[in-house]
């Protein structure tokens, strides 16, 4: 193993952007930032409960957007190949759901509360991404 | 107010997975790929998120309310289940196989890049799909 690409400072200022950002999410309306918790509400709608939900979407990407133009990293990024892309991301959104949350959810907010099931969630979604990585590059699939 | 926070929250946390370039695949395939060329920066985005939050979170539980006097709806589970292990482990080959969380997915719609509106769509057809399997399974 070689270490490449490593961007320690702006990786942890972004984090720390980002612990902020739920921080008052939380202090503000009372709820985590778990974005698959917030997309998946959306599919089963409650009065009252839906547009909240939307301005969190659109705030995620306005925020990205004013970063790009901050940053200069709005040039076009180098993907996966499509069928990766399709079968990936419908994966990542069935089990996002299946597990009751993602990156966000556990990774972020439930370490945050000293979850265990968020702690275990957490290292189960990393492991499996090691090996499904691993993989795929010594196939050499992209 | 709300609302405002809100917009506020969710546009600081699209900004910060900008800044730590986590809306590139590339670094999040670069992170998993720990057999090969190794890019650790996801640990510090993680690191630097999970102290402030932690701060936060705890500062805010001892309130019990928020500012605006509302209830805090945090996760009441605390029991390991099967689904969150199955759950959590098809979410890890998804996010490693097509190098995209939800975040980074929705932040990432402002490039208006086809490939991430794939991504997304791919993502919510998923979800969606869960739901009518959940329905299946608890009949």
């Amino acid at each position: 193993m070689e270490i490449v690409n490593f961007t320690p400072m702006p990786a942890l200022g972004g984090g720390v952007l980002i612990g902020l950002a739920a921080g008052l999410l939380l202090l503000t309306v009372g709820r985590v930032f778990g974005i698959t918790g917030i997309i998946s509400g959306i599919f089963n709608p409650i009065k009252g409960d839906i547009l909240w939900r939307v301005i969190v979407l659109i705030g995620l990407t306005g925020g990205a957007f004013i970063g790009s133009k901050v940053m200069g990293t709005d040039a076009a990024l180098q993907l996966r190949s499509t069928p990766f892309l399709i079968i990936g991301g419908f994966i990542m959104g069935f089990g996002a759901r299946y597990g009751s949350g993602c990156t966000s959810g556990h990774g972020v907010c439930g370490i945050s509360r000293f979850s265990m099931r968020s702690i275990l969630g957490t290292m189960t979604f990393m492991a499996t991404g090691f090996i499904t990585v691993a993989i795929m590059t010594h196939l050499g699939l992209n | 107010m709300r609302i405002v926070s809100v917009l506020v929250a969710s546009l600081l946390f699209g900004l910060g997975l900008e800044v730590a370039q986590m809306t590139n695949p590339q670094k999040v395939i670069g992170f998993l790929n720990i057999t090969e060329k190794w890019d650790p920066s996801l640990i510090f985005v993680m690191v630097g998120a999970i102290l402030v939050n932690t701060l936060l979170f705890h500062l805010t539980k001892k309130k019990a309310s928020t500012i605006f006097g509302d209830v805090l709806q945090v996760p009441n589970k605390t029991h390991i289940d099967k689904n969150l292990l199955v759950g959590t482990a098809l979410f890890g080959i998804g996010w490693g196989m097509g190098g995209f969380c939800p975040g980074p997915a929705i932040s990432g719609l402002f490039r208006l890049d086809p490939g991430i509106l794939i991504v997304v769509v791919s993502m919510l057809a998923g979800m969606f799909s869960y739901g009518l399997f959940q329905k299946l399974v608890s009949k």
